[in-house]
């Protein structure tokens, strides 16, 4: 695609961003949380902006797209137009999790993911249905190039909260923006081809946030101060994902807290 | 704090009944049957089983919204410990607090998590948590479990049990590392800074909030 940094000089430039974010600055533990957020006014400005955004703009067409039908799904009834958008996206996500799932050293994640792209874009149609789960069980291995440089021992580095994407964290920036530059598809396409893969991702994001807009409108629109919230529940999600280490945190223990201490 | 070299298989719940008294709680506390046996990974994964049973009933139920916040809430205060989950989400302001103001406070929080958490309940219509296993971890157990939601990749949560209140109740949730205290003492955290550490303004806004 003409709009992405297709030359080499751009990756070793974040490169070097992400080599200094290593000596950033000293995280603080909050709530039991290690959070480093040195960049946390400017994160601020973006987060104002992001919620507004999804107040008016992504919100109410994820909910013109969920449609009124409020009532709990039958599991066996035919999937409706937004699954199979949900579906064809995640689909055309799957070779660059490929590419990450060898870059990580787990072939057996990325064979798995081979095989669905493999099942579900002929069987499936193009990826709107998913026969590779619900025929053969095998479901996604979910990754990005964010994981796998986690996984090659790049420090987390500071918390970001990015434009329209949302939050992240220097490692996971440089992430996205190599998932693009390594993307097969990208590679196999031409410049139309790609801007349409490209839109039919962003589609399936915004179903995704149509399904679960009740939990994004509880945190965003129902929290005391909803950039603190999303920030610690997004990293304490995502370093799940990643398997790093939590710190168990228990309030007996907290002199300050445990109301049966004597 | 209990000095951790005490040999907790010593703390017999009845040791704890007249310090327990003192705490002005409710009179709910004192007529909860107490446990004769110390917790063990068996007593935190029924526990875990019976607070779920009750709250799929609810959701199963098809009541109005309204009387299953309600009983969500009956629910948490039955299985969780809510005195200390309170207590940690307020943090150091807890430890000034006069014990009517705390008991206010409480209450509110109390109804509070039934309806935040309650206003979910249409996620988990369908679904199904199978308890997998439990293991001790630090001063309690944690039960492990597995929700299958429709539509969605099976998630991982985590029960933290623990007996210090002389009871098996837990005091954590986690879903998919998503630590349910530590989100909601960054959130009172935030509600009691926009009150200016107001405790009651605090507890008037928890009565709306959720």
């Amino acid at each position: 695609m003409d709009w992405l940094p297709s030359r080499r000089a751009p990756l070793w430039l974040l490169l070097g961003a992400l080599a200094a974010a290593g000596c950033a600055s000293q995280p603080v533990q909050r709530d039991g949380v290690s959070i480093s957020d040195p960049y946390e006014a400017q994160n601020r400005r973006v987060h104002a902006f992001n919620k507004a955004l999804d107040a008016q703009v992504i919100g109410p067409v994820a909910n013109r797209l969920k449609g009124k039908g409020d009532a709990p799904r039958d599991p066996d009834a035919p999937i409706g137009p937004l699954q199979m958008v949900i579906n064809a996206g995640r689909n055309l996500s799957l070779p660059v999790k490929v590419v990450n799932g060898l870059l990580q050293g787990r072939p057996g994640n990325a064979g798995q993911n081979l095989t669905r792209f493999a099942v579900n874009t002929t069987l499936g149609l193009g990826g709107l249905f998913d026969p590779a789960a619900d025929g053969f069980g095998v479901t996604e291995r979910d990754t990005d190039f964010g994981e796998t440089l986690a996984v090659w021992g790049v420090p987390e580095g500071a918390y970001l909260e990015l434009p329209v994407l949302g939050p992240s964290t220097q490692r996971d920036a440089v992430g996205q923006v190599v998932d693009l530059l390594i993307n097969p598809l990208y590679h196999v396409l031409d410049g139309g081809e790609s801007a349409a893969v490209f839109g039919l991702r962003v589609a399936s994001k915004a179903g995704d946030r149509a399904r679960f807009g009740d939990s994004v409108d509880g945190i965003l629109q129902g929290s005391a101060d909803s950039y603190a919230q999303l920030r610690l529940i997004w990293l304490m999600n995502r370093r799940h994902d990643l398997g790093e280490e939590r710190a168990e945190y228990d309030p007996y223990d907290d002199a300050a807290i445990d109301p049966y201490a004597e | 704090m209990i000095p951790t070299t005490m040999p907790r298989s010593t703390l017999m719940p009845n040791d704890r009944r007249g310090f327990l008294r003192g705490l002005a709680l409710t009179g709910a506390v004192a007529a909860m049957p107490w446990r004769a046996f110390a917790l063990d990974a068996g007593g935190a994964r029924a526990l875990i089983d019976r607070s779920l049973g009750e709250v799929y009933q609810v959701i199963n139920s098809g009541q109005p919204a309204p009387q299953m916040y309600q009983q969500f809430e009956a629910t948490f205060a039955r299985y969780a410990d809510v005195d200390v989950i309170a207590r940690s989400a307020l943090g150091p302001a807890a430890r000034q607090a006069g014990a009517a103001e705390f008991a206010a406070y409480r209450q509110a929080f109390q109804g509070y998590i039934g309806r935040k958490y309650g206003k979910r309940f249409r996620e988990f219509i369908g679904s199904r948590i199978e308890v997998t296993g439990a293991r001790p971890l630090k001063s309690f157990y944690a039960v492990t479990s597995v929700a299958y939601l429709n539509g969605r990749a099976p998630m991982e949560v985590e029960w933290h049990v623990s007996d210090r209140s002389g009871q098996d109740l837990y005091f954590n949730i986690i879903i998919e590392g998503v630590n349910m205290l530590a989100s909601e003492r960054a959130e009172i955290a935030a509600m009691l800074a926009r009150r200016q550490g107001d405790l009651a303004a605090l507890t008037a806004d928890l009565q709306q909030a959720g």
